[in-house]
């Protein structure tokens, strides 16, 4: 057995960010997808509302928040599905790694892929609806703790919808109920900087959101990814 | 094992076929009574009028509302760790009971709203979480009859019943928090005057009413899924209601 040079966990986990990152580069248009219909989803609204510019500096952070969840629940899909298609999730589970670092490794390139460029975007976007410069900056770090956490929460309802029919449609049903206190606390964090309260207790909730995921999420994806699998 | 000889379908079967009637039987007269003695014998409210009476509906109903959620995390928990079959089944029959209660709370409540607040519907932190416990339970329902393979369906449907259970509170007090920094709660349950001792028992008597109803109800659901989910099994075969329905299913 010892002579196979099993791969440790480590070498697990960053050969398959490297796979998986490299897969999402040669297939762009997924990932911009997502990018582009969060890009639409704040557009749009203006144009829905009209152009006053208190009304959108009001309903902006919001706005926002909901289109990057949304963003983040449509790029879902493909988290598990073509590898679950190819076989190759079979490999994951099969491995000598522990699944659940698999999957954490996917979840980061996951992340990486479609939630960082969110949160890049963010301030330009704020800026269409007239945010000021401090408002900009927190709405962009509760997006950077908020998104890992959606991406988190949502891969446990990629699991559990795999190979099922009609699973996005169930899949949100599922996890918008569980995204609310994320959405709850990132527009908190941003209105209370508006209103010059600082939004530190917000982003605080945040971050122990994000690590309660961080901690319990790979655990429960595993499971669910080996009931699809049996 | 003991403890274990009623998580086996075959034995639970009769059993809840013994429990069901009777806790119905129960249940039905403590209605009654409560019923009796909420809308002949307790007086109407000072400030409320006759209005307040709906409690005597809405307060039961939204409590067990969140206790069935609750008992579904509980079977949850067993069937994962013990992979009783019973478990799942369990789960699966208490669901559709709690997602009828959490819309009968929130329907009652737009009912009593309207005459005490103005309007139907505000966004306040109870009425919130209420309807997003709803949003719980339909997703629990959805995603186990989406599955098809029985054994895929009781699991996955119990990690979304613990996921969602460890989210309630969270969820719950991020709604409360949410709504207090935007308004004050202008209207709220919590203010309501302290209760005369005889609203008070019609309040008791019709919550136990629904909690054994929904007992009985879930009891009489667990033996239609047990009947279904073991079709296959010899002894659901030589159950008499089972033989009588082939006979007649044969004559016809």
């Amino acid at each position: 057995m010892n002579a196979l040079a099993l791969p440790s966990p480590w070498q697990a986990i960053s050969g398959v960010l490297r796979r998986d990152l490299r897969m999402a580069l040669r297939r762009k248009s997924e990932w911009l997808g997502a990018v582009f219909f969060f890009v639409l989803v704040a557009a749009l609204f203006p144009l829905a509302i009209g152009p006053e510019p208190d009304t959108l500096r009001l309903i902006g952070p919001g706005v926002l928040w909901v289109a990057a969840l949304l963003a983040s629940m449509l790029s879902l899909g493909r988290l598990f599905e073509a590898d679950h298609q190819d076989g190759s999730l079979e490999q994951l589970a099969l491995s000598a790694a522990p699944l659940s670092w698999s999957i954490s490794a996917k979840l980061l390139a996951h992340w990486l892929i479609s939630g960082l460029p969110l949160v890049l975007l963010s301030p330009l976007l704020g800026l269409q609806f007239g945010l000021a410069p401090e408002a900009l900056g927190m709405l962009a770090l509760t997006l950077l703790i908020g998104t890992p956490v959606l991406s988190l929460l949502g891969a446990i309802g990629a699991a559990l919808t795999l190979g099922v029919r009609g699973g996005g449609v169930l899949q949100s049903l599922l996890l918008l109920p569980l995204y609310v206190p994320v959405l709850v606390f990132g527009t908190g964090a941003v209105d209370a900087q508006m209103r010059g309260l600082g939004g530190q207790a917000h982003v605080s909730v945040l971050l122990a959101l994000l690590l309660a995921t961080a901690a319990l999420s790979p655990w429960a994806c595993a499971a669910a990814v080996r009931l699809a699998l049996e | 094992m003991k403890l274990f000889h009623y998580a086996a379908p075959q034995h639970f079967y009769p059993l809840a076929g013994r429990l069901w009637p009777a806790l119905a039987v129960l249940a039905t007269a403590l209605a009654l009574a409560g019923l009796w003695v909420g809308f002949m014998v307790a007086p109407s409210d000072a400030q409320q009028g006759q209005a307040y009476r709906i409690i005597y509906i809405h307060v039961p109903v939204s409590w067990l509302a969140m206790i069935i959620y609750l008992a579904m995390a509980f079977w949850s928990v067993l069937g994962l760790v013990f992979n009783t079959r019973l478990s799942g089944l369990m789960t699966r029959a208490l669901a559709p009971t709690g997602a009828l209660l959490a819309f009968l709370s929130l329907w009652t409540g737009a009912l009593w709203g309207k005459p005490m607040w103005g309007t139907y519907w505000v966004w306040d932190a109870r009425l919130t979480s209420m309807l997003i416990l709803l949003f719980l339970y339909l997703g629990y329902i959805a995603l186990t009859s989406a599955i098809e393979d029985p054994r895929r369906s009781d699991r996955a449907g119990a990690l979304v019943a613990v996921v969602g259970a460890v989210n309630v509170p969270i969820i719950y007090f991020s709604v409360q928090w949410w709504n207090t920094l935007h308004q004050g709660a202008s209207v709220s349950f919590t203010q309501s005057p302290r209760m005369a001792s005889v609203m008070l028992t019609g309040m008791l008597l019709m919550s136990l009413a629904v909690w054994l109803y929904a007992a009985a109800i879930a009891l009489w659901r667990v033996r239609s899924l047990i009947l279904v989910r073991e079709s296959h099994a010899l002894w659901v075969q030589l159950l008499p209601e089972v033989q009588a329905h082939r006979t007649l299913r044969g004559a016809t």
